[in-house]
């Protein structure tokens, strides 16, 4: 079966996640992001690909950072932005998914960008739509937040410049995150040796070891003379039942302190996709130390969105 | 067909630069070719101005045809191009919409005081208003081809002919 990702010609028509995408995709998003990075630093922030293109930001769950970058990204690339919160319109009216969908397409969208609490709602969308349209996920329920994980290679790569001999440490509240899952993807396409999951039985995926990564339930032994640590939210709006003791008992076994992240490499750098949690699963004192990349993050996350949707719209 | 020496055309581009050019302008390549072509010019006039280099890929009129080109690089314009005298400089002058791509460039870093094109070789068939003050040779190529600079790997340079790739 083709990879509902691509177009007739094997060129990106959506994204939808990383998983299967070839290595030279990513590369070339990646490329691409840098060379936009400057473009921010001009008198003028902006560049004119997208003119005359509409682009909808469709949010069917809360996001404050994902959706203003986004916005911010596709205004540098002269787009008009449409920004919808539907929790708070159609659906409470009882529009379906794919109704809400025609309806935006009939106002001549050029993209969608959505997130949605039910994995798979935007591989929905992007087999319903017109085939000049395209369908960037940015975020669907449990399942993957590929420009999250395109942000975070794009910042691993700045920093450590090249994935071989790498060592990656992915720690906290697994199961619940989309984002481990886009990393993961990403890591193993760009060749990491050493990809880590840290976390208590009950917050790891059941299986995760097929994803090509080893998995620790001791946090310094998985922190290790690692390269990277990227500590993931923990998702208590997610979760439901008894999965933790507490939020305290969490931090004391796996919250990142200045004493356990001296046991990764010396020039270890810090990741957390936000929105953190400050006393949760990440220190104060390392979330604002000399180790974090979190705020390069954020900044990054806007060259490498603006790459993923010229390179979508050129195709 | 028989192609000019590139590198007797960029000594006598360098020869009429240096008539044109003063410490304070600035020699803005244009990727791939034109870039290497500054570098080199920039080098022999000895200005004391840092070059600048363009990738008009996010300039291109013809995104929505050709879609984004697959290798992209930083553009960098490592001076403030407000009121300054700046030289565009390309390997071959042709339709003339890369030339528009970098004007419109240039103008997202600030507002040139004048600005003048150079290139090595004018092969004519403009499709825009455009005309260059510095010229190493002007040359007839047959449609359908593509006049490009390349460069050995001692750095010598030399033209070469390709076939266009049919319109997508």
């Amino acid at each position: 079966m083709r990879n509902p990702q691509l177009n007739v010609d094997g060129k990106l028509q959506h994204l939808l996640t990383i998983e299967g995408l070839p290595r030279e995709v990513l590369v070339h998003i990646l490329d691409t992001a840098a060379s936009f990075i400057g473009v921010t630093e001009r008198e003028v922030k902006k560049v004119p690909l997208l003119r005359g293109k509409s682009v909808f930001n469709l949010f069917f769950e809360a996001s404050t950072r994902t959706r203003t970058t986004f916005e911010i990204a596709a205004k540098r690339l002269s787009a008009d932005v449409i920004n919808l919160n539907i929790t708070a319109s159609s659906s409470t009216k009882g529009e379906t998914l794919l109704d809400t969908v025609d309806n935006l397409s009939a106002m001549h969208a050029d993209m969608f960008v959505v997130r949605h609490s039910s994995s798979g709602a935007a591989h929905l969308i992007a087999n319903h739509v017109a085939s000049h349209v395209h369908v960037i996920n940015a975020g669907d329920g449990r399942h993957a937040h590929p420009t999250q994980g395109l942000l975070d290679i794009y910042t691993i790569r700045h920093y450590k410049k090249d994935f071989t001999g790498l060592s990656v440490a992915i720690v906290g509240d697994v199961l619940h995150s989309r984002v481990a899952r886009s990393l993961i993807h990403a890591l193993t396409t760009l060749g990491a040796p050493d990809v880590r999951v840290i976390g208590p039985r009950t917050l790891l995926p059941t299986g995760v070891e097929q994803l090509g990564v080893s998995v620790h339930h001791d946090m310094r032994e998985g922190l290790a003379g690692c390269d990277v640590v990227v500590m993931l939210r923990l998702q208590s709006e997610r979760m439901k039942g008894p999965l933790l003791p507490s939020a305290q008992e969490f931090f004391k076994s796996y919250g990142l302190t200045p004493q356990k992240l001296a046991l990764a490499k010396p020039d270890a750098i810090v990741m957390h996709p936000g929105p953190m949690n400050r006393g949760v699963e990440i220190d104060s004192s390392v979330a604002d130390g000399p180790h974090s990349v979190i705020l390069p993050q954020v900044t990054f996350g806007i060259a490498v969105r603006m790459a993923v949707m010229s390179i979508l719209a050129g195709n | 067909m028989d192609l000019p020496d590139a590198e007797a055309l960029c000594e006598e581009l360098a020869r009429k630069l240096r008539a044109g050019a003063t410490e304070s302008t600035g020699l803005v390549g244009i990727r791939t070719g034109g870039a290497w072509l500054a570098e080199r010019l920039h080098r022999e006039l000895k200005l004391s101005t840092p070059m600048g280099a363009l990738d008009i890929s996010f300039y291109r009129d013809d995104f929505d045809v050709a879609g984004l080109h697959h290798q992209v690089k930083p553009s960098q314009i490592p001076f403030d191009v407000n009121g300054r005298h700046i030289v565009v400089i390309d390997d071959v002058l042709y339709t003339g919409r890369t030339v528009r791509a970098a004007m419109n460039e240039l103008f997202d870093y600030g507002r040139p005081g004048k600005i003048e094109l150079a290139a090595l070789v004018d092969r004519g068939e403009r499709q825009l208003p455009i005309a260059a003050q510095y010229v190493g040779a002007t040359l007839s190529v047959p449609a359908g081809k593509l006049l490009r600079l390349a460069r050995d790997e001692r750095g010598k340079f030399f033209l070469r002919l390709y076939d266009a790739k049919p319109a997508a």
